[in-house]
C-alpha cells in the first residue's frame, strides 16, 4: 500500500455532536411537522370527527332522545369507532416511516450523520406519535365540545378516559406499525402489512378466539387470557371497564375478569397495553440497528 | 485521518467490498475510481458506518463501527442524489441538519451563499433542480467545517453544464485543507479533485496511482478527425507518421488516434508543416467506459 504526502494539512475541528435526547426530539419535531402537513393526517382527523358526531347522533336517535344525548351510550359507540379507526392510522404511519424513507434514499442520508439509529427510530416514534395525539384529540375534542355545548356531558370521566386509551392503542399500533417498517424494504409493502394486520386484529382475531372456544373448548379464563394478546380487545374491556366498571356486556369472560381481578384489572390492562407500545418498539429498534439502510 | 484495514463487506456469497486496506491523511484527496459494481459506494457506506463490515474503520481515530456518531460527526457526506424531504424549505432543511450536526450559529443565507443558492432559501426542496439539490447537500455537508468531505458520485445525476459547475465550485471549495474521499466514474471529477486514485475492480483494490499518472494509467486515446485539403493529405500523413502517430485517411481527411494528453501535437505538427486543418471532430474515450463527448470546432 503506497501513502502519498498530503498537501496543506489543515486541522478543521469538528462540532461534538449532539446528544441523544437533542437528537430524537429534532427528528420528532420534523416528523411532527411531516405528518400534520400530510393528507393522511388531515384526512383521519377529518374521518374520525365526522364520525364520530355522526356516531353521537345515531346513538343518540336510538336511546329515544333527539340531538347528542346518551354520553355513556355514545361513549361506548366511539369505543366502536375507535377500534376501527386508530389502530389503522397507528398501523398505516407507523408502517410507512421507515419504509418511506428508506425507499426515497432519505434514510441513508440520515443515518450518514451523526445520528444513532436509536435517535432515528425514536425521533419518529415521538414524531409520529405527536401526530396521532393531535388526531385524537382534534377528532374526540370536537365531540366532547358539541356533546358538551349541548348540555349532556354527564359523564366526561368516560370520554377523558377513552382518549388517554386511544392515545395507548395509536401508539402500540405505531410501534407495531414500525415494526413492520424495519422489516420491509418497499413503503408499499409495509403500508399493505400494516393493513392486513389491522384487518386480523380488527376481524380475524374476534372470529379466532370465537372458534377457538369452540372448538378447543378453552376455559373462560384460557379465553381472557387470549384476549390480553389482542390490544384491540384490551383496549375495549379497558375502556368498558373504565366507563362502567363492569365487564358484563363482553359475555363470561367479562364477568370472570371482574370476579377474577376486580380493582387489578386496570393493571393488567395496564401492563397489556404498555407491552404493546414497547415490546414491537424494542424489536423495531434490535433489527434496525442490525439492517442496512438501502 | 481516514484508516481502512481489511475491510470486506459481503452481500450472500458476494465481496462487494474485499480485503481493502487504505490511509488518507489530513489534506489528502482519494478517487475510488471503477465500474459500476466495483465495490467504490460499498466502501464509502462503510465508512459512514451504514453497513456492517468485517475489518475496521477509524475516522479521527474513532472506531466507525462503534463509534458511529463521533466519527460520522468528522464527515460531511453528499450522496450520488439527494433523497431529501421534498416538502422541506431550503432554510428548514439546514437548520434541520445544524441542529443534528450540532452547529449552534447559523445563518443560512451565509451557508447557502457559499454553494451558489443565494435567494433559494424560501423554496421548498422539490422546486429546486437536480445541480441546486446538490449544492444544498454540499452546503449541509460543510456545516460545522468537517475535516473529512466524502462524495459519491455527486455529478452522476446531473447534466453536463450542471457537472461542470458542480465540480468547479467542489474544486473551490470542498478542499481547503479537508481530506476528500469521493467515488466517480468521471474522468474529469478525478483528474480536477483528486491527488491520488484508488481503482477497484469486484471488490479489490487493482492499483493505487498518482493523479497525474491516472489518464496514462488508463491507456486512454482521443480521436481526432481532421478535414484536410485534398492536395495536402498526402504531406500531412506523411508528417504525422514522422510525428510518431498513425493517421488513417477517410473521404475528406484524416483520422488520427491521440492519447489524451496530447490531443494538441497534430495541429502543431501539421502547423509547423504550414498545413491548414479546416475542420476536426474530437472524440475522446476511454478504454473501460463509453463516456465519450465530441466537440466540433472551425478553427
Amino acid at each position: 500500500m503506497t501513502t502519498f504526502p498530503a498537501h496543506a494539512p489543515i486541522r478543521l475541528a469538528a462540532c461534538p455532536p449532539p446528544g441523544l435526547v437533542a437528537n430524537t426530539l429534532a427528528i420528532a419535531q420534523r416528523e411532527l411537522r411531516e405528518a400534520v402537513r400530510s393528507r393522511w393526517f388531515i384526512l383521519y382527523t377529518l374521518a374520525f370527527a365526522v364520525l364520530g358526531l355522526s356516531l353521537s347522533y345515531v346513538t343518540a336517535a336510538a336511546g329515544g332522545g333527539m340531538g347528542l344525548s346518551g354520553f355513556g351510550r355514545t361513549t361506548a359507540g366511539l369505543v366502536n369507532l375507535v377500534l376501527l379507526v386508530v389502530p389503522l392510522m397507528g398501523l398505516t404511519a407507523g408502517a410507512g416511516s421507515i419504509a418511506g424513507d428508506r425507499e426515497r434514499g432519505m434514510l441513508t442520508y440520515l443515518l450518514a450523520q451523526p445520528v444513532t439509529r436509536t435517535e432515528v427510530l425514536l425521533g419518529k416514534y415521538l414524531g409520529l406519535s405527536g401526530a396521532l395525539i393531535a388526531c385524537i384529540a382534534l377528532g374526540l375534542g370536537a365531540c366532547a365540545a358539541i356533546m358538551a355545548w349541548k348540555g349532556d356531558a354527564t359523564r366526561p370521566a368516560s370520554l377523558i378516559w377513552l382518549g388517554g386509551l386511544s392515545l395507548a392503542l395509536a401508539m402500540g399500533m405505531l410501534s407495531l406499525g414500525m415494526l413492520v417498517s424495519v422489516l420491509a424494504r418497499k413503503a408499499s409493502v409495509a403500508v399493505g402489512t400494516g393493513v392486513f394486520l389491522w384487518l386480523v386484529l380488527v376481524f380475524a382475531t374476534d372470529l379466532a378466539l370465537m372458534a377457538g372456544a369452540i372448538a378447543m373448548k378453552l376455559r373462560i379464563e384460557e379465553l381472557f387470557a387470549a384476549c390480553l394478546f389482542n390490544p384491540l380487545q384490551v383496549f375495549k374491556m379497558w375502556s368498558l371497564h373504565a366507563a362502567d366498571a363492569s365487564l358484563d356486556v363482553l359475555g363470561p369472560a367479562g364477568l370472570y375478569a371482574t370476579e377474577e381481578f376486580g380493582a387489578w384489572l386496570h393493571a393488567i390492562f395496564g401492563a397489556s397495553l404498555l407491552a404493546w407500545i414497547v415490546l414491537p418498539l424494542i424489536a423495531a429498534s434490535l433489527i434496525f440497528a442490525r439492517r442496512a439502510p438501502v | 485521518m481516514i484508516s481502512i484495514r481489511h475491510v470486506t463487506k459481503r452481500f450472500g456469497r458476494t465481496a462487494a467490498v474485499n480485503d481493502v486496506s487504505l490511509d488518507i491523511e489530513p489534506g489528502d484527496a482519494v478517487a475510488l475510481w471503477g465500474t459500476n459494481g466495483a465495490g467504490k459506494t460499498t466502501l464509502i457506506r462503510c465508512v459512514l458506518g451504514l453497513f456492517r463490515f468485517q475489518g475496521q474503520i477509524r475516522v479521527d481515530d474513532f472506531d466507525v463501527a462503534r463509534q458511529g456518531k463521533l466519527a460520522r460527526a468528522r464527515i460531511g457526506y453528499v450522496p450520488q442524489e439527494l433523497g431529501f424531504y421534498d416538502d422541506l424549505g431550503v432554510a428548514e432543511a439546514v437548520a434541520l441538519f445544524a441542529r443534528l450536526k450540532g452547529v449552534r450559529s447559523v445563518y443560512t443565507p451565509d451557508i447557502l451563499g457559499r454553494v451558489g443558492l443565494t435567494g433559494h432559501e424560501h423554496k421548498r426542496i422539490r422546486e429546486l433542480s437536480g445541480g441546486m439539490k446538490q449544492r444544498l447537500a454540499l452546503a449541509i455537508a460543510l456545516l460545522g467545517d468537517p475535516p473529512v468531505l466524502v462524495l459519491d458520485e455527486v455529478t452522476a445525476s446531473l447534466d453536463a453544464c450542471g457537472r461542470e459547475e458542480f465540480v468547479s465550485l467542489l474544486s473551490g471549495l470542498a478542499r481547503g485543507g479537508r481530506s476528500l474521499l469521493f467515488a466517480s466514474h468521471r474522468i474529469e471529477e478525478v483528474t480536477a479533485l483528486a491527488q491520488r486514485v484508488i481503482t477497484l475492480d469486484k471488490g479489490k483494490v487493482t492499483a493505487e496511482i498518482p493523479a497525474r499518472e491516472f489518464i496514462p494509467h488508463l491507456g486512454l486515446q482521443a480521436t481526432l478527425h481532421l478535414r484536410i485539403a485534398s492536395g495536402a493529405r498526402e504531406q500531412a500523413a506523411r508528417l504525422l507518421r514522422e510525428g510518431g502517430f498513425d493517421p488513417q485517411r477517410n473521404g475528406i481527411g484524416l483520422i488520427v488516434a491521440v492519447p489524451t494528453a496530447q490531443k494538441a501535437a497534430p495541429f502543431r505538427i501539421l502547423s509547423e508543416g504550414r498545413i491548414a486543418v479546416e475542420d476536426f471532430e474530437l472524440l475522446a474515450h476511454t478504454d473501460s467506459h463509453t463516456d465519450s463527448h465530441a466537440a466540433e470546432h472551425t478553427p
